[in-house]
C-alpha cells in the first residue's frame, strides 16, 4: 500500500537512522583488516597482521583473562542477589518494601563516576587494596538492579498456585523451588546473566577507578588509544568483541524461543524478545 | 468384635472438623468463627458470593494459611503447624495450575516421583488416573496443547493418583463455557461416586452446587448462613439472604397476629389471613414482624374458571419473559411495590399472557416461607 508519488518519510527516517547507528560500528571491521597502521580513506590491502599483532600482546591477554573474571564473577553474583530480590519483591509483603525496593533500583540512575569515586574513597578510608575484587564490588552495585528489572518480570508473570500446586502435590518448599520455580523462571535468569554479564565486560569508569594493577579489557584499549600505532590493533580488538557480542545475542534469542515453545507460549508475542 | 467396633466409631466420625475457624488478614476478619463437620465421603460445597470467606476456608483446609485462632482437625488429626505437603488433601486449583514445562503424564505422576515409587508401579497409577478422568492415551502431550476442559482433567488426575482423605476443589468450573460445565457437573459428581473421597467443592453458582452436593454450607461475612441438604436449602432458607442466594425468592412483609401450638397467623401484604404450620418456620422469629417468602414455582396462574386454587388475588401482568419451556411472569399484586415474578411451565394448550393483562394468581398456606 505504499504511495510511489509522496517519498515515505518515516522509512527515509528510520533508514538513516540505522545508517547513524551501525555505520560507525562497520568501519571496524573494516579497518581491522585494511593494510595501513593509519586508519583512513583509502583502503590499502587486506590483511591479519593487526589480529596477529593481538595473539602477541602479553597485556592485551592478561586484561583479557582479567575482564572475563570481573564478568562473570559480576554477572553470577548480581543474578543470585537478582532472583532472591526479585523473589521477595513479587512474592511477599515486607514493613518499608517501596523503600527498600527504590533504594535497591538508585543505582540504575546515579552517575557512574560518583559510585566509583565514592566506593574508591570509602576503600581506602577501610584500608583495603584494590583489585579485581573491588570492581567487582563496583560492578556488582550497578548490575543488581538490571539483574532485578528483568528477574521481577519473569516472577510476575509466574502463576503462584504452580509453587501451591507442587506443595499440595507432597513436595517441600526446597524442591519445589527447584522443581518448578527455577526451571520455569530460568529464561529471565538466562537474560539477567547476559545483560549483566556484557554491562560488567565494558563498563570503563567503575573499572578505571577501582582496578589496582590489573587492567581490565576497557581499561587495557582506553591505555592503548593514546598510540596512534596501536589504533589498528585497536580496531582488530574491536572487531572480535562485536563478533562475541553478536553471537552472545544470537545464542540468548535461541535460547528465549526454545524455552518458550517449550512452556507453550506464543513465541512471536512473548516479551522480551529481540530480532 | 472389638475391631469393628472401632472402625465403625471411625467411620461415623467426621473427616473434617472445624471448630471456631477465625482468619484475620491486617485488620480485616476474613472468617469469623466456622464451626462444622465435613461428613465422611460427602459431596460437600462451600457456596456463596465473592468475599465472603470461602476460598479462604478452603486454603485454611488444604495447609495453605494457618487460622489466626481455632482449630481444623482432618480425620481426627489436629492440623495445627502441619504444611500443605503433610496433609491428606489435595487441591484441583481455580486456574489449575498445570505445570507448563511437563507433559500430561509427568504432570499426573508429579506427586508420586517425589515418594520414590518404583518406575512401572507409577506408570500404571498414571495410566490408570487418566482413564478415571477420561484422558485414555493423552499421557504425552504437552501441557500447551490442552484445551480448558482437558486441564481441569489432568488438574483432577493430579489430585485423584495421591489418593487424598478430602479432595478440594477451588471453582473448578468457573473457566468451562455454559455447555462443558454442566457435563463436567455430572461427571464430577459421577467421579465423586466412583471414588468414595470427600469432595470439598467452592463455588459461587447455586445451580452448580445444588446439582453436586450432598450438602451445602451458604456463607455470607466470614460465616456459615446455613448448612443443609440442597432441598432443605432451596425449600426451608433460615434468612432472607440465603434465599435470596439460592434460585429466585419473592419477599412479602407480614405482620405476625397470633401464636399457636401448631403455627402462626400472619397478616401478609397483599395475601391477607395465613396460618402457617410450625414446619415451615425454620428461622428464628423475633417481634411481630416478619418476612415471608414465596418461590415463582409456589405461585400459579389461574387461566380459566376450571383453574381452582385454595386461595386466588388478582394482579396485573408488568413483564413476561419466556424461556420456552417455561415462561417468567412479573405480576404486581395489590398493595405491593415490587413485582412478585411468577414461572410457570409452558404445557399443551396453555397460552402465554401478554404485558398489561389481569391475571388471576393463585396460592396456599405451603407456598410461603416464613423467615426471620
Amino acid at each position: 500500500m505504499s504511495n510511489a508519488r509522496t517519498p515515505n518519510w518515516l522509512v527515509l527516517y528510520a533508514i538513516g537512522y540505522l545508517i547513524f547507528l551501525y555505520a560507525p560500528v562497520l568501519l571496524l571491521p573494516i579497518f581491522a583488516f585494511n593494510d595501513s597502521a593509519i586508519v583512513n580513506f583509502p583502503l590499502r590491502g587486506f590483511t591479519t597482521q593487526w589480529f596477529e599483532g593481538l595473539w602477541a600482546t602479553d597485556a592485551l591477554h592478561s586484561a583479557v583473562r582479567n575482564s572475563l573474571f570481573v564478568a562473570l564473577t559480576t554477572c553470577v553474583i548480581s543474578t543470585v542477589l537478582g532472583v532472591c530480590a526479585a523473589r521477595a519483591s513479587t512474592r511477599y509483603q515486607f514493613p518499608a518494601k517501596r523503600g527498600i525496593m527504590g533504594l535497591i533500583m538508585v543505582p540504575l540512575v546515579l552517575p557512574e563516576i560518583i559510585v566509583a569515586v565514592s566506593l574508591l574513597v570509602v576503600l581506602i578510608q577501610l584500608g583495603l587494596d584494590l583489585s579485581l575484587w573491588s570492581v567487582v564490588l563496583g560492578h556488582v552495585l550497578i548490575c543488581v538492579p538490571f539483574s532485578i528489572a528483568v528477574l521481577a518480570s519473569a516472577f510476575r508473570n509466574f502463576d503462584r498456585s504452580l509453587e501451591e500446586a507442587s506443595l499440595d502435590l507432597g513436595v517441600g518448599r526446597v524442591a519445589t523451588f527447584f522443581k518448578i520455580t527455577l526451571p520455569l523462571v530460568a529464561p529471565g535468569i538466562i537474560s539477567s546473566l547476559l545483560i549483566t554479564f556484557t554491562i560488567s565486560l565494558d563498563e570503563f569508569i567503575i573499572a578505571f577507578f577501582l582496578t589496582g594493577t590489573d587492567a581490565t579489557l576497557p581499561v587495557y584499549i582506553w591505555s592503548q588509544l593514546r598510540f596512534t600505532a596501536k589504533l589498528p590493533g585497536v580496531m582488530a580488538l574491536g572487531t572480535i568483541l562485536l563478533a562475541v557480542s553478536l553471537l552472545l545475542l544470537i545464542l540468548a534469542e535461541w535460547f528465549r524461543r526454545w524455552s518458550a515453545k517449550r512452556s507453550g507460549a506464543d513465541v512471536e508475542s512473548s516479551a522480551g524478545g529481540l530480532f | 468384635m472389638s475391631a469393628s467396633g472401632q472402625s465403625s466409631e471411625a467411620q461415623d466420625r467426621p473427616i473434617i472438623e472445624l471448630r471456631e475457624v477465625k482468619k484475620q488478614f491486617g485488620p480485616v476478619q476474613v472468617l469469623t468463627g466456622i464451626t462444622a463437620d465435613i461428613r465422611r465421603g460427602e459431596f460437600f460445597s462451600l457456596l456463596g458470593p465473592s468475599g465472603c470467606g470461602k476460598t479462604t476456608l478452603l486454603r485454611l483446609i488444604g495447609g495453605f494459611d494457618e487460622p489466626t485462632s481455632g482449630s481444623i482437625a482432618i480425620d481426627g488429626r489436629p492440623m495445627a503447624g502441619v504444611p500443605a505437603n503433610h496433609r491428606p488433601t489435595n487441591m484441583v486449583f481455580q486456574s489449575y495450575a498445570i505445570f507448563p514445562h511437563f507433559n500430561v503424564s509427568e504432570n499426573v505422576g508429579y506427586g508420586l516421583r517425589s515418594q520414590r515409587i518404583e518406575r512401572g508401579e507409577l506408570e500404571r497409577r498414571v495410566a490408570e488416573s487418566l482413564s478415571m478422568v477420561g484422558l485414555e492415551g493423552l499421557g504425552a502431550r504437552a501441557a500447551h496443547e490442552l484445551s480448558g476442559g482437558q486441564r481441569q482433567r489432568v488438574a483432577l488426575a493430579r489430585a485423584l493418583i495421591m489418593r487424598p482423605k478430602v479432595l478440594l476443589l477451588d471453582e473448578p468450573l468457573s473457566a468451562l463455557d455454559k455447555k462443558l460445565r454442566q457435563q463436567m457437573e455430572v461427571e464430577l459428581r459421577q467421579l465423586q461416586r466412583a471414588v468414595g473421597i470427600t469432595f470439598i467443592l467452592v463455588t459461587h453458582d447455586q445451580e452448580e452446587a445444588l446439582i453436586m452436593s450432598d450438602r451445602i454450607a451458604v456463607m455470607a461475612d466470614g460465616n456459615i448462613e446455613q448448612l443443609a441438604s440442597p432441598q432443605e436449602l432451596y425449600s426451608r432458607p433460615v434468612s432472607r439472604r440465603v434465599a435470596a442466594f439460592i434460585g429466585v425468592m419473592n419477599f412479602f412483609d407480614a405482620q405476625v397476629l397470633a401464636e399457636q401450638s401448631e403455627g402462626i397467623t400472619l397478616e401478609v401484604a397483599a395475601f391477607g389471613k395465613v396460618e402457617v404450620p410450625r414446619a415451615q418456620i425454620p428461622g428464628k422469629m423475633n417481634g411481630s414482624r416478619a418476612t415471608v417468602g414465596v418461590r415463582p414455582e409456589m405461585l400459579t396462574l389461574l387461566f380459566d374458571e376450571s383453574d381452582v386454587a385454595e386461595r386466588e388475588l388478582v394482579g396485573e401482568v408488568v413483564d413476561v419473559v419466556y424461556y420456552g419451556d417455561m415462561t417468567y411472569y412479573d405480576v404486581r399484586l395489590p398493595g405491593v411495590e415490587k413485582p412478585a415474578t411468577i414461572s410457570m411451565r409452558n404445557t399443551a394448550g396453555r397460552r402465554v399472557l401478554s404485558s398489561g393483562d389481569k391475571a388471576r394468581v393463585g396460592w396456599g398456606a405451603e407456598s410461603i416461607v416464613v423467615l426471620e
